[in-house]
């Protein structure tokens, strides 16, 4: 593990950044963040983060079209995503697991099991990292 | 001077005549030729029969002895017919609905398909018919012996003759078949012809005695007014009486009803006869008087002025108007004695031997043999017996009375009928009993009043019991029964026997009760009009069709049972000659029979092969459960189905307002379990850094304590909303109305809102308004509109104008702000619940202030609305100056 893993996150929660922000970052990670909605995806592509975490309420843009709109690129599997909401139900997992969402976790969360959910994806076969 | 041989010769061409016309009208209506023979014109024309020989030589007898009192022989039947509507109407319409084919058959079926009744009411009309006939054969005789001069035979021979010749045409035409209708075209039309006869001849003889005798219309009148006819004194007791009696006579007599109902071929004919007749009656009473007043005057005329029509121009050598005349007696006799004869002998048959030789034996409707035989020969035998009876009573009672009485005698006894028959068609609470007492008590006290006198004191009745009364007893006397004397006699057997036979039949009916058979029949007939459809009566099911075929084949023929069992037998999808024997099908062949037997017989042929000879009580109720139970079941069926289309709309609009909801909710709890889980996820994250954290510098600890407790705030004023919102949504919340300042209201909130220093606030506008609100709630929605100001006004040095003015009984409090304002497409929905304006995360709350704000000023019975084109963010609180006082319920 030569060089740090950058995540992005994008969140609008001020409080909620800042708490993932601090466990990411003791954790070993790099943490980016994005709080709008409407150029997440865009970011996500330029900034080109191991792992994305994407809230689905966001303002100007649901985190479902942002996760439709990445996975529906040229190269659809590349960016593992961490799907994060706050209202838990069934629906909207089965539905970010459908769009392509790697995994999905429900707010609030313990702080080891993000960590843990971040390592795994981060270890996962990443292709051609440099 | 005529010789008797020449009258014969010509009596008998007439005869022929006769016969050739019914026959050839018998041809043509059965080949549907000749629609005039069964128009109008026919119809009315042998309704003629009422005017007999009596009528045609008898009414100038009558005014030469009481004036003008015959024409109220004419009256009445006139008065029947122009009230045809009344009674004429229901009466034919009964007996073509019932296949009624005679009074007794009528009366009979009326109450209860009653044998006995059938049978009193033909005894009762042959006993009053029988002189009747007499008359004609007297008449005839009479009017021979006249004309053929003393060189005649014995004129008891003359009679029997008349009487054979009569039955033996009666027999041909009237029981060639047994007709389904039991109608006569053939007979009919030669009345008709006879009719035609006897009006031609009475209008020559009157033409002659006026214009060659009579000096003219002014010397008629003059003759008129000198003869004793026109001092003639009329008692209106006596008229009205008669009018009265031959009223009841012409709907009663037997030939009457055969011609009226019985032979009726369409309702619609009654009503041309309704002017014709009356009209015939007028010309056949016109030369009344003054052949009488010239029959007086002439020497020659003889001194029976009974036979003036006759003898007036014999007197005068005119042979062939007399014999014209005589031909116009002659047919008033013959027509009369034939229908008569016909209607009685129909009677007798139906009512009297039939049922006696059904009686005779079991099981005789399946006895082999032709039933018809058996009916057409009863008929034919009861023809000759009624002619017998009518010359006997000729002979015994040796033809000296005046023709008149003998006229209004039987009236009264055939009047008898009239109560009967009047409750059978506009009452239904006579009953067998009442008419069966009616009848009986009228009868009788006709027979002993009228009938049994008119025989002469000493000839049935001694002449002691006419006059001290039977065994002496005064008030018994035949002709002054309870002692009431001086009353004309006819009037006083009227009066008593109908008195007698009204009270005999109301209270007869009124304390015995009716037979379901009788109930029945009584609601078909008097409700004849209101049904359109024929009764629907019951009968026991267990009838073998074959049998039933058998039966008809017999009754109506093998052709024409089979061609109706084969229709029914179609009607019900089945093949052959056997229908199932379904009581409608019971009940059309118990109709059809009855017009070939009549109603008493076919019911009891039926009855005798559907077992039950009588429908039970019980029977007749369950057929009336079922019934109500259908038409209830129906009813309530209807009702269900309104009901079910109102609960189906009921339950689509409740399933739509449902869904919309369970929309709502779970668009709510989704955002319900947002906002909670939102401040959690940093508490509960926090927290476990705090608590695993060991090398966390106290800059930090003091930094994520200070975020866990601003998270958790926000989490209990989230809940604090939530609930505010949800009593405030439910109507529950409780108002504390009182009387406080506006500007005192919007001091308390602007220091509330704890905006010092992040917002400039301008006050303008009259302040000093005094209000009757909740001054708490009030505040509570200026506070939440200031801090939005404060966190969303998005300005360098946020600013915020209160401005107020009042406004009919309210009063409108304006908040701009100088921040960018909200979006067109999101001013419709700030309202909402957990709606935000923007994005902010600044905001803190849940986005449920406005949506409270809006409840409450609806509370307060005020509102808030969003003011575009202000600038900035613009919000109107608008505040009746008094808010209605709190209503017990609550709202919503």
């Amino acid at each position: 593990m030569g060089d740090t893993r950058t995540v992005l996150l994008v969140e609008d929660e001020p409080n909620i950044i800042e708490a993932v922000r601090f466990i990411l970052t003791r954790g070993g990670f790099h943490v980016a963040t994005h709080s709008d909605g409407a150029d997440a995806a865009e970011a996500v592509r330029v900034r080109r983060p191991d792992l994305v975490i994407l809230d689905v309420m966001l303002p100007n843009r649901s985190g479902f079209d942002i996760l439709e709109d990445l996975r529906g690129g040229d190269d659809p599997a590349a960016v593992p995503i961490l799907m994060l909401t706050a209202r838990g139900q069934t629906r909207e997992r089965e539905m970010a697991l459908r769009l392509g969402a790697t995994q999905f976790m429900t707010k609030p969360f313990s702080n080891a099991e993000m960590l843990e959910a971040v390592r795994a994806l981060c270890a996962a076969p990443q292709g051609d990292a440099p | 001077m005529l010789t008797a041989n020449f009258l014969v010769g010509a009596c008998l061409a007439y005869v022929a005549l006769l016969f050739v016309v019914a026959f050839a009208a018998e041809r043509m209506t059965a080949q549907g030729r000749g629609e005039w023979l069964t128009g109008p014109v026919i119809y009315t024309l042998s309704l003629s029969i009422y005017c007999t020989a009596w009528t045609f030589y008898g009414a100038v007898g009558y005014a030469v002895r009481s004036g003008l009192e015959f024409v109220t022989i004419y009256l009445g039947p006139t008065l029947v017919l122009i009230g045809w509507w009344a009674v004429l109407r229901k009466l034919v319409r009964v007996g073509r609905s019932q296949r009624i084919t005679s009074i007794a058959d009528l009366i009979s079926s009326r109450y209860g398909k009653s044998t006995a009744l059938g049978a009193l009411v033909t005894i009762l009309a042959v006993v009053a018919t029988t002189p009747y006939i007499a008359l004609q054969l007297q008449s005839v005789t009479l009017s021979f012996s006249v004309i053929a001069g003393s060189d005649s035979d014995d004129p008891g021979s003359i009679s029997l003759i008349v009487a054979i010749g009569l039955a033996v045409f009666t027999i041909v035409f009237g029981t060639r078949n047994l007709d389904v209708n039991e109608r006569h075209s053939g007979i009919v039309t030669a009345i008709a012809l006879e009719a035609v006869v006897k009006l031609v001849a009475l209008l020559a003889v009157g033409l002659y005695v006026v214009f060659a005798l009579g000096g003219g219309p002014a010397g008629i009148f003059a003759r008129i007014e000198s003869s004793p006819i026109a001092e003639w004194q009329v008692s209106s007791g006596r008229w009205i009486g008669l009018t009265f009696l031959s009223a009841a006579a012409f709907l009663c007599l037997p030939r009457m009803f055969q011609v009226l109902v019985v032979e009726n071929r369409d309702e619609r004919h009654l009503a041309t006869a309704a002017w014709a007749f009356p009209a015939y009656l007028l010309a056949m009473s016109l030369f009344v008087v003054p052949i009488a007043v010239v029959g007086l005057g002439l020497p020659g005329a003889g001194d029976n002025p009974d036979l003036f029509v006759l003898t007036v121009p014999l007197s005068q050598g005119e042979g062939g108007l007399a014999m014209l005349s005589f031909l116009g007696g002659f047919s008033s006799a013959t027509s009369m004695v034939i229908v008569a004869a016909i209607a009685l002998a129909t009677m007798m048959s139906n009512h009297i031997v039939v049922p006696l030789w059904l009686r005779s034996g079991p099981q005789r409707a399946m006895m082999s043999g032709d039933v018809r035989r058996v009916v057409l020969m009863a008929r034919r035998f009861s023809i000759i017996g009624v002619l017998a009876l009518g010359y006997l009573y000729y002979r015994v009672s040796g033809g000296g009375a005046a023709l008149a009485a003998i006229g209004l005698i039987s009236f009264v006894g055939i009047v008898q009928i009239l109560p009967a028959l009047m409750g059978a068609i506009f009452w239904r609470g006579g009953t067998r009993t009442g008419a069966g007492i009616g009848l009986g008590l009228g009868f009788a006290l006709w027979a002993w009043t009228l009938f049994l006198p008119s025989f002469g004191a000493g000839g049935i009745l001694p002449a002691g019991v006419v006059a001290e009364g039977p065994w002496g007893i005064g008030w018994l006397r035949p002709e002054a029964l309870f002692g009431l004397e001086g009353l004309d006699p006819v009037l006083h057997a009227l009066l008593w026997s109908l008195l007698a036979n009204v009270a005999g039949f109301v209270a007869g009916s009124l304390v015995s009760f009716p037979a379901p058979m009788e109930r029945m029949q009584g609601a078909a007939m008097v409700n004849v009009f209101r049904s359109g459809a024929a009764l629907s009566s019951w009968q026991p099911s267990r009838v073998d069709s074959e049998d039933l075929l058998i039966m008809v084949q017999r009754i109506l023929g093998p052709s024409e049972a089979q061609a109706m069992f084969q229709a029914e037998a179609a009607r019900q999808g089945k093949q052959g000659y056997l229908p199932d024997a379904t009581p409608g099908f019971v009940e059309r062949l118990e109709k059809e029979l009855s017009g070939s037997v009549g109603a008493t017989t076919a019911h009891a042929m039926i009855a005798q092969l559907t077992e039950g000879s009588v429908v039970s009580v019980e029977e007749l109720m369950r057929v009336g459960e079922e019934t109500a139970q259908i038409m209830e079941y129906s009813a309530r069926l209807e009702a269900q189905s309104d009901e079910l289309s109102r609960t189906a709309r009921q339950l689509r609009d409740a399933n739509a307002k449902l869904t919309a909801l369970s929309i709502q909710k779970d668009a709510f709890l989704s955002q319900i379990s947002h906002e909670l889980r939102t401040p959690m996820t940093s508490i509960r994250s926090f927290a476990e850094i705090l608590r695993d954290g060991d090398g966390l510098a106290p800059r930090e600890r003091a930094r994520f304590s200070g975020i866990i407790h601003d998270e958790a705030a926000r989490l209990t004023r989230l809940l604090d909303d939530l609930l505010d919102l949800s009593v405030l949504e439910s109507g529950q919340v409780t108002l504390h109305p009182a009387s406080e300042r506006l500007d005192r209201i919007l001091d308390r909130a602007v220091a509330a809102a704890g905006v010092e220093g992040a917002l400039r606030i301008r006050r303008r506008g009259a302040e000093h308004v005094h209000l009757v609100t909740d001054p708490d709630r009030l505040a509570q929605v200026f506070i939440n509109i200031v801090a939005n100001a404060r966190k969303y006004a998005e300005a360098t040095t946020p600013e915020l104008t209160i401005s107020v003015r009042q406004e009919g009984g309210a009063v409108l409090v304006d908040f701009i702000d100088n921040g960018d304002g909200i979006p067109a497409e999101a001013q419709s929905l700030i309202f909402e619940k957990f709606s935000r304006a923007d994005n902010t995360e600044a905001a803190g709350g849940a986005g449920l202030g406005l949506a409270i704000c809006r409840e409450i000023m609806a509370r307060l019975g005020g509102s808030i609305d969003y003011l575009p084109g202000q600038g900035g963010a613009a919000f109107r609180v608008r505040v009746p100056l008094r808010m209605a006082p709190p209503r017990a319920e609550a709202a919503e």
